[in-house]
């Protein structure tokens, strides 16, 4: 217990020691990026890891608070409302999309969310009187929480670190919540939960809220870290990438999106400046996790260094009868 | 008050008429046994009381209410439980958290999302109790997959058991165990309270008879013989469908 307080604390003093070790503006950003990212695979962890529910159409869920935020300050509104307003919004969204999609599970269930999702992405791109179609809504300023000026890339790391903190932190609280038990009964043994008394569907809806929280903000930050939203952000292609980061990192675990997130933006970004063909990076690092983890990055690693350690001390028991023997 | 009357119920898949007008009345405090061969409608009558399937026309009745077409969770509530034929567990979880969710089940605390689980001390305890009542406890932290088919099945009906049953539905508890873990279910079984109502379908004969007050031989989903032991055993009828000549 005393253990993981002291991991907890080391974690969070590196991720806020980053900016200093990293001073370079461009890496501070990717690490900006990173973080907002983890907080969308946190929110899309909800359902594919714990509700057992794979979603391919969160990116539309993640573009409905980024275009609400930009269109509210396009048209004039301030920081603080267009940011509750795009929550609720974005929620608003999420209860619509819930609704229809939790009416299947399984391959059903992801056809429909892909579905929608595209809905969403038609929607940014052709409601050109909204959306601004393909030239995308720009974004003129930062919020400055508490007077604090977020244009600087550290101050926005720093005030990204502070919410990916409290994602966390309310995932970890919901998985180990009554709830959270509940939500990975349904997904291992809904027939059984039924007839425990669970109310399956309403306890899936609840997770898809969450989930859609989770993702709102992620595209909150996002569109004030990019200072624009386009169409792009809605596609396909960004609702399979998270995906990749839930279940590269781990899914149904806590900090698998988180290094997953990290795995995909870098590979991106930095990558991607020094191989050309960085896409095809991706895909042989996946390739290669799902033939030696497949479980995900971060329980593979647990269970590798478990079964290390396990030989290691199998090696020393052996040892000592041998050393015992002798007279 | 009758704790389980069925009366009427039918039910087809297509064009197999699985359950024909069956009626099954079961006092307070009754044990009740259902025999019959593979495929006389046995499952699906449970799946009917419990309300996994709806019926085609008939009725359920809980102690007086009509529950024919209340939701499988809301039954739960109203105090029915059953276990599967098939062990239908949480594969990847403790024995302890197997247990504690059949206890959330039925708690207002399964909708919180802020508390820890591991914390709520009430239902720990509780969880621990239902366990210690099938001889679990001491393995309670152990994870499903690492346990012995014997031990799923007292799982089964330590989960069961744990939801405070007054109608308890066992679908074949003894399916699958050697001669001792037999025994040990049915010391069980024997030892469950008379204000808990049980309704229990099982092929083997031998174990089960002699917990049975009284026995329905269901045959191509017709009730055939219903009646106590003596009765249905000496029943020509009982024989020639289902103990053979």
């Amino acid at each position: 217990m005393i253990d993981r307080r002291i991991a907890i604390a080391v974690a969070i003093l590196a991720l806020l020691a980053v900016p200093y070790a990293i001073t370079e503006v461009y890496y501070v950003n990717i690490a900006s990026q990173i973080l907002l990212y983890a907080i969308f695979a946190l929110g899309l962890n909800v359902l594919v890891g714990y509700a057992g529910l794979v979603s391919l159409g969160h990116a539309g869920l993640f573009g409905v608070a980024s275009y609400a935020v930009a269109s509210l300050l396009a048209a004039g509104h301030g920081h603080a409302i267009a940011i509750l307003a795009a929550l609720a919004i974005g929620l608003v969204a999420t209860a619509g999309f819930a609704a229809l999609s939790l009416r299947a599970t399984g391959i059903s269930f992801i056809m429909i969310t892909l579905a929608l999702g595209e809905i969403l992405w038609g929607l940014a791109y052709r409601w050109i009187s909204v959306t601004n179609g393909d030239n995308g809504v720009n974004v003129a300023t930062r919020p400055m929480p508490f007077g604090i000026a977020l244009t600087a890339a550290r101050s926005f790391y720093d005030a990204t670190l502070i919410v990916f903190l409290v994602a966390v932190a309310a995932t970890a609280i919901f998985v180990r919540s009554p709830f959270g038990a509940a939500l990975c009964g349904t997904r291992d043994q809904p027939r059984r939960m039924n007839a425990l008394g669970y109310h399956v569907w309403m306890i899936r809806f609840g997770a898809f809220m969450f989930s859609g929280l989770l993702t709102s903000i992620a595209g909150i930050l996002f569109v004030y870290y990019n200072q624009f939203i386009s169409p792009q952000a809605l596609q396909l292609n960004a609702s399979a990438e998270a995906l990749l980061m839930v279940i590269s990192g781990g899914a149904g675990t806590l900090l698998g999106p988180v290094v997953g997130a990290g795995l995909v933006v870098i590979m991106k970004n930095v990558v991607s400046a020094y191989i050309e063909r960085w896409n095809f990076m991706l895909g042989a690092i996946f390739v290669a996790i799902v033939v030696f983890m497949p479980e995900g990055l971060v329980p593979g690693a647990v269970r590798l260094s478990r079964s290390a350690w396990r030989a290691m001390s199998r090696a020393k028991t052996a040892v000592a009868p041998v050393a015992e023997r002798k007279p | 008050m009758t704790a389980l009357a069925v009366a009427s119920l039918n039910k087809s898949f297509g064009g197999l008429r699985v359950n024909t007008n069956v009626n099954l009345k079961v006092e307070p405090g009754e044990r009740r046994l259902i025999i019959g061969p593979n495929g006389a409608g046995k499952t699906t009558l449970f799946n009917l009381i419990t309300g996994e399937l709806v019926p085609d026309s008939g009725s359920v009745v809980l102690f007086d209410r009509d529950i024919t077409r209340l939701a499988s969770r809301k039954r739960a509530h109203l105090g029915m439980a059953r276990t599967y034929q098939i062990i239908t567990l949480f594969a990847h979880d403790t024995i302890l958290r197997n247990a504690t969710l059949a206890l959330l089940g039925l708690s207002p605390l399964r909708w919180s999302p802020l508390v820890a689980l591991e914390r709520q001390q009430h239902l720990m305890a509780q969880a621990h109790a239902a366990l210690k009542r099938v001889g679990l406890d001491h393995i309670a932290g152990r994870p499903l997959a690492e346990t012995s088919y014997g031990e799923k099945r007292r799982v089964e009906i330590a989960m069961a058991l744990a939801q405070n049953p007054k109608v308890l539905l066992l679908d074949e508890p003894f399916a699958g165990l050697s001669i001792d873990e037999r025994r040990d279910v049915r010391e069980l079984l024997v030892a469950i309270p008379r204000d808990v109502t049980i309704v229990m379908i099982e092929h083997d004969m031998d174990t089960a008879l002699d917990l049975a007050d009284r026995i329905t031989l269901l045959h191509f989903g017709e009730v055939i013989v219903e009646g106590t032991r003596a009765e249905v055993v000496a029943d020509p009828r009982t024989r020639e469908v289902y103990l053979g000549e």
